[in-house]
């Protein structure tokens, strides 16, 4: 199990436990952290997982290309710590990540 | 107050209860779908589910959200009529519902062939998760598969299926895929690498019957070949769910007819999704459209009319289907008899195929090209249609040069 924290639009700081095996997009639905739409399913389609990271104490896995052009076109402006946490997969080096939810 | 009643948990469905939530609806919402597996994206369905036995569905929202937010979920209970003068539901179990505010999500089904030996076993088709697992279910022990259609559904499951290692023919009544959802260039490149992949197609090509031996399904005759088949999937489109309007008397026609407003002809009654016929303003027409941009963004729309501040439908259509490596990406609606601008990558693939009507870029199809396709969503819905000889390029940083150039004007 790992430990993320998200903070949803309302303000509201909410952590959760997640089961390796997913993406961060994925586990955040699943609790029902508010302001996730991820309506593509975690095809790096519609940037509404958008997040950003506002604590990561262990790093994170480098973007790809696809995250990283669909991040630049988004409707929430792209920021220097952007993600669609539907590219990022839950594996215990990711423990203690702090995002911030943006969506669409 | 029996509060908004909500027919249909699919992407439109769920998003809308979602929706009213995030805008501060406070009265009750109720979805009510016969589907009984909590709500899931449908995508997936033909692509990671597949992969293996066991794979989960995905969860469109965790059943957690769905308590946080008080919406109730009423699943595997079919509604079997609309009372309008009393506005209530009647369900097949012979319970009643009241409601305010009704809105029908209720989607679309598969269209059935209607061929001889279309209801033998091993003849599936790809819509909901329990056409998915009766597919999955029967995938050990197939060897060859011929899919019927060569629409999003079909290639996707095509390119899946060979990528097991099966040996896979895709039959088609048109004399390309995909039929006027892409333009020629792009049916045509998504058709070469199929072929690469190992798929072999047969375009211009009627069915003439599904033949079978006990009850299974053994080959799929054509009009001038036949080829042996342990499987069959079925992918001839979809047709609107739309029953329950056309019995409570609501305008129908090519889906559920709804203003801007998303409203029907009926009082208190509304309808989004694949199921609807709206105004598309790009096209300046009535229209239905099949995707979960289209379910998804009218949901936000109609939740802001639900809740006070009523908004015209006009969001730009964008639609996407992953077909084994290749992303294909469509931005806009292409008009009949338009210019296209396609580009290639240093390989010389086909990288993105821009549309224009009347000078201006109305639509966009990319191909392994994200930054093009979230570039081109931009470009067309405000409206700006970088120079012919800058489009040629294909080089997103050129492209977002003109578009910012104009844009800062």
């Amino acid at each position: 199990m790992t430990k993320l924290t998200f903070i949803e639009p309302s303000g509201n700081r909410r952590e959760i436990e997640a089961d390796g095996g997913q993406s961060v997009m994925q586990a955040a639905t699943a609790a029902g952290i508010e302001g996730i739409a991820a309506e593509c399913g975690g095809s790096c389609m519609c940037a509404t997982c958008h997040c950003l990271v506002c604590e990561a104490p262990g790093g994170l896995p480098e973007m790809e290309s696809d995250e990283a052009d669909t991040l630049e076109f988004t409707a929430e402006e792209m920021r220097e710590t952007s993600r669609l946490i539907c590219q990022i997969e839950v594996t215990t080096e990711i423990e203690g990540t702090v995002f911030k939810v943006m969506g669409r | 107050m029996p509060g908004t009643v909500i027919i249909g948990a699919g992407h439109g469905g769920v998003q809308l209860a979602a929706s009213l939530r995030e805008t501060g609806y406070e009265g009750r919402v109720r979805l009510i779908s016969a589907d009984p597996d909590l709500p899931y994206h449908k995508p997936p369905l033909s692509k990671s589910f597949m992969k293996t036995p066991d794979a989960p569905l995905q969860p469109l929202r965790g059943e957690a959200f769905f308590d946080q937010n008080d919406i109730a979920l009423d699943l595997g209970r079919e509604v079997v009529r609309v009372e309008r003068e009393r506005k209530r539901l009647i369900c097949s179990d012979g319970s009643a519902l009241d409601y305010d505010k009704l809105v029908l999500a209720t989607g679309t089904r598969a269209r059935k062939l209607t061929v001889p030996g279309a209801e033998l076993d091993g003849v599936h088709s790809l819509r909901t998760a329990e056409d998915a697992r009766a597919l999955r279910a029967d995938l050990p022990g197939a060897r060859r598969v011929v899919v019927i259609g060569g629409g999003f559904i079909g290639l996707e499951a095509a390119a899946m299926l060979a990528a097991r290692g099966l040996s896979v023919s895709v039959v088609e009544l048109a004399p390309r895929l995909l039929g006027r959802a892409v333009s020629s260039i792009t049916a045509q490149t998504i058709a070469s690498y199929l072929e690469g992949e190992g798929v072999s197609l047969h375009l211009d090509t009627a069915i003439e019957a599904i033949d079978g031996q006990n009850g299974r399904v053994t080959d799929v005759r054509l009009s001038d070949e036949v080829l042996a088949a342990d499987l069959v999937l079925v992918g001839v489109g979809a047709e609107p769910m739309d029953e329950l309007a056309r019995d409570a008397g609501l305008v129908v026609e090519n889906g559920i007819v709804v203003d801007e407003f998303l409203a029907t002809s009926a009082p208190d009654i509304f309808a989004i999704g694949d199921c609807v016929s709206f105004p598309q303003v790009h096209l300046g027409c009535h229209t239905r459209l099949e995707s979960v941009q289209n379910a998804t963004d009218q949901a936000r729309s109609l939740a802001q009319t639900l809740t006070g501040t009523p908004q015209p439908y006009a969001a730009l259509p964008w639609f996407w289907s992953d077909i084994g490596a290749v992303k294909l990406q469509i931005a806009g609606l292409a008009r009949e008899g338009g210019e296209t601008l396609a580009t290639r990558s240093d390989d010389g693939q086909v990288k993105s195929v821009y549309h224009l009507a009347g000078g201006q870029l109305v639509a966009c199809e990319t191909l392994n090209s994200a930054g093009e396709h979230m570039l081109s969503r931009r470009m067309i819905a405000e409206g700006i249609t970088p120079a012919r000889t800058v489009l040629e390029t294909g080089d997103t940083a050129e492209i977002k040069k003109a578009y910012a150039a104009v844009k800062n004007f």
